[in-house]
């Protein structure tokens, strides 16, 4: 039952995580996910701080808020001091994680929370964290229950704006002129990133959040060139990752959010090779058959 | 101040080691970071510093020690490896850069959680300790180690000092540096090989997720200041050092305070109050000149504007209310009394009766703003062909710019004509 519980938990934040990253890559901002995923880390604490718990709405909008903000710093820097982008993001979410660990240190008497627990959460007590009722029955893991709720949201979400998703992900200039703000989705999205990364902190780390947004739907992304199918391929890896990450983690005894990720890993080494379409592989094969066909027709000789 | 004397008496060995092991990491790798910004290529300096987990790892699993020439050779493996990857996938791949390193950042560091956690439940004594890749121990640096961190820093100083000139080329034009028949390829893999060594070792002290700052943060500092890379070099190294030195005497005041996060905070601190108030480049400064740019052009179109009055009543002297005015051209309100206001101060203009008038001074920069109109579309429609119907555009923007000598030259090469294209007459 624990291990249904861990993979079942695994899977649905991946699936959260998957389904925003396949809007993150199109619209080339995976390294903005990866710095939002960081940034989180001071809202984490103070929500904390305020709150007392780990897992309550507050947080969740706390860290929103921050991851948010944090958008806003990267574009802010690169509009108005014109830095370049890369630049921009790496000294924003970098100053936002050193804030964080500071007050990590300052608070360590009434935070439980860790250095190790951000970088790559434990995912293996799920089971143990149970949501107990007021009259003593217990529900299941409490984590399963906010996984499963941010799913929810962010299906939601989707669902509703989908087409401004896509149209500003696709066309952005073709959006702005008939009235779909470009910057207000972007926002929106970047809401719903902050608030799946700090849910699925706990469970993944900041970092392994990372390869969850970019890893399945950089995957599906070399299968097909069209988008509904990149979505289902994702949530597809999502499963299997999650799933065969929880057994390596268990063979090798070692991080089952490690394991997930290594996975993934493994799944993006054979697609990279192996792609129908845009396999490196697979490519050459063409290319020589190409070349083949070209000798042997000769044509005009 | 007690302990800020305490503190740089340096009567302490182990402050010694701290701080001197802060300054030359941050320094060093403030120089190296330098080129990476420079090539725009600032994020490869955090997917490196998350690659060097698994080879960190495996170099122990493999060696069975904790020898730091055996762990910094495994960390640069897969450091470099992953750079090596990240380029096959961008360029062989319609994945596109940011993606590529993304992804490739977390799956390595999730690898190399894997092989961490297994390494700690096998239950080996001597892996304590590991895990100071993660997170940095710039406090707790020791004799040893300042050793292998001055040896680093001077071998990455020495080595950019020596190749200065090539490493800036490729960093702005690597097809020119080419072209001279400059080892391109070569110089990128020195840059890289560079970059990762400056990662492997600061890692030590700051840990996997603020190395990235470290290079980066100093060298976008920096370029606030100049626009010399040579200068832009030592600013960002200086930079480093400070912030470094802040850190370390930061620890060694509060010691359950984290040296990396500090030195992380500090530069940032640095970084942060540089795009603000940088001359030229800063926040602030671009936003005055841009002001005054705005101001300057308001004031010139409101004068031509009472000009273009002047012309249509033949009485260029003619006070004029301010309706007058907002009906031959619309201003904001606000806008438009501020730079009445403006320019009576300056002279150009004087109030009768709440009417306003042309002085000398007045009427003649009003009118050279016509006539560069004018010669401007003059000059578009004969010399670059351009109808009559689509020039008025670009002389409303050039009008504001054309200088003195540009001036007389257009005038000259025009043969000081009479009209312009729409048969308006060009006054001198």
């Amino acid at each position: 039952m624990d291990a249904f519980y861990i993979i079942l938990t695994a899977t649905l934040f991946a699936i959260s995580c998957g389904l925003l990253g396949c809007f993150l890559i199109l619209r080339k901002m995976a390294m903005v996910g990866d710095a939002i995923s960081h940034a989180v880390l001071p809202g984490i604490v103070i929500a904390f701080l305020l709150t007392g718990t780990r897992d309550s709405f507050e947080m969740i909008l706390g860290a929103a808020l921050i991851g948010i903000f944090s958008t806003f710093l990267i574009e802010f820097f690169h509009h108005k001091a014109r830095l370049q982008t890369d630049a921009a993001i790496g000294v924003t979410f970098t100053w936002l994680f050193a804030l964080g660990v500071i007050l990590i240190s300052v608070f360590a008497g009434q935070v439980d929370l860790d250095q190790e627990c951000v970088l790559y959460g434990e995912i293996a007590y799920v089971p143990i964290d149970l949501w107990i009722g007021d009259n003593g029955t217990i529900f299941g893991p409490r984590a399963l229950y906010v996984a499963a709720m941010t799913l929810i949201v962010n299906v939601a979400f989707i669902r509703i704006g989908f087409k401004q998703l896509h149209l500003t992900t696709f066309d952005p200039a073709f959006a702005a002129t008939i009235g779909v703000s470009v910057s207000l989705w972007n926002y929106l999205l970047m809401g719903a990133v902050s608030m799946t990364t700090v849910a699925a902190f706990d469970s993944v780390g900041a970092i392994l959040v990372v390869a969850l947004l970019v890893g399945p739907a950089a995957i599906a992304y070399l299968l097909t060139d069209r988008f509904q199918t990149m979505m289902i391929i994702t949530v597809f890896v999502a499963i299997v990752s999650s799933a065969l990450g929880y057994y390596l983690a268990v063979w090798v005894d070692g991080s089952i959010a490690g394991a997930i990720v290594t996975i993934i890993g493994i799944l993006f080494g054979i697609t990279f090779l192996f792609s129908p379409g845009h396999g490196v592989l697979m490519k050459k094969r063409l290319q020589r058959k190409e070349a083949q066909r070209l000798k042997t027709e000769a044509p005009l000789s | 101040m007690e302990t800020l004397q305490e503190f740089f008496s340096f009567s302490d060995p182990s402050i010694i080691a701290v701080t001197v092991g802060a300054v030359l990491l941050s320094a060093s790798s403030a120089v190296v970071g330098t080129f990476t910004f420079l090539k725009k290529k600032a994020l490869v300096g955090d997917a490196v510093a998350h690659s060097v987990l698994p080879g960190i790892c495996l170099a122990f699993i493999l060696s069975g020690t904790k020898n730091p020439l055996w762990l910094i050779i495994g960390a640069f493996v897969t450091g470099w490896l992953s750079l090596v990857i990240i380029d096959n996938i961008t360029l062989k791949t319609k994945i596109k850069e940011d993606t590529a390193i993304a992804l490739i950042l977390s799956v390595f560091f999730g690898i190399g959680i894997l092989l961490l956690t297994h390494i700690q439940h096998s239950g080996n004594a001597a892996q304590t300790g590991l895990d100071s890749f993660l997170f940095g121990k710039a406090a707790a640096l020791v004799g040893k180690d300042l050793q292998v961190f001055g040896i680093v820093a001077i071998v990455l100083l020495v080595t950019v000092a020596l190749f200065f000139k090539e490493l800036k080329l490729i960093a702005f034009d690597a097809s020119y540096a080419k072209a001279l028949g400059l080892p391109v390829k070569g110089m990128d893999l020195l840059l890289t090989s560079l970059t990762v060594l400056a990662v492997v070792t600061g890692i030590q002290a700051v840990g996997v997720v603020l190395m990235a700052a470290m290079l980066i943060t100093p060298a976008a500092a920096a370029r606030f200041w100049t626009n010399d890379v040579r200068i832009m070099t030592v600013l960002a190294a200086i930079m480093g050092g400070v912030s470094g030195l802040s850190g370390a005497y930061v620890s060694y005041v509060a010691p359950a305070m984290p040296t990396g996060p500090w030195i992380v905070m500090i530069i940032s601190a640095i970084a942060l109050t540089s795009f603000f108030i940088a001359p030229k480049r800063g926040i602030i400064s671009r936003g005055v000149q841009q002001r005054r740019l705005q101001r300057m052009i308001m004031d010139e179109n409101l004068l031509k504007e009472l000009y273009h009055l002047g012309e249509k009543d033949a009485d260029i002297y003619k006070a004029r209310s301010i309706e007058e005015i907002v009906e031959e051209r619309f201003f904001p309100k606000d806008r438009l009394r501020s730079s009445l206001r403006r320019l009576r101060r300056e002279g150009f203009i004087t109030k009768e009766n709440g009417h306003w008038r042309y002085t000398e001074a007045g009427r003649q920069k009003g009118q050279r703003v016509v006539k560069l109109h004018r010669l401007w579309e003059l000059y578009l429609s004969k010399y670059m062909k351009i109808d009559p119907d689509h020039v008025h555009e670009d002389a409303e923007t050039i009008e504001h710019i054309i200088t003195p000598e540009l001036e007389k030259r257009l005038e000259k090469m025009l043969e000081y004509p009479e009209v312009d294209p729409h048969e308006e007459k060009i006054p001198y």
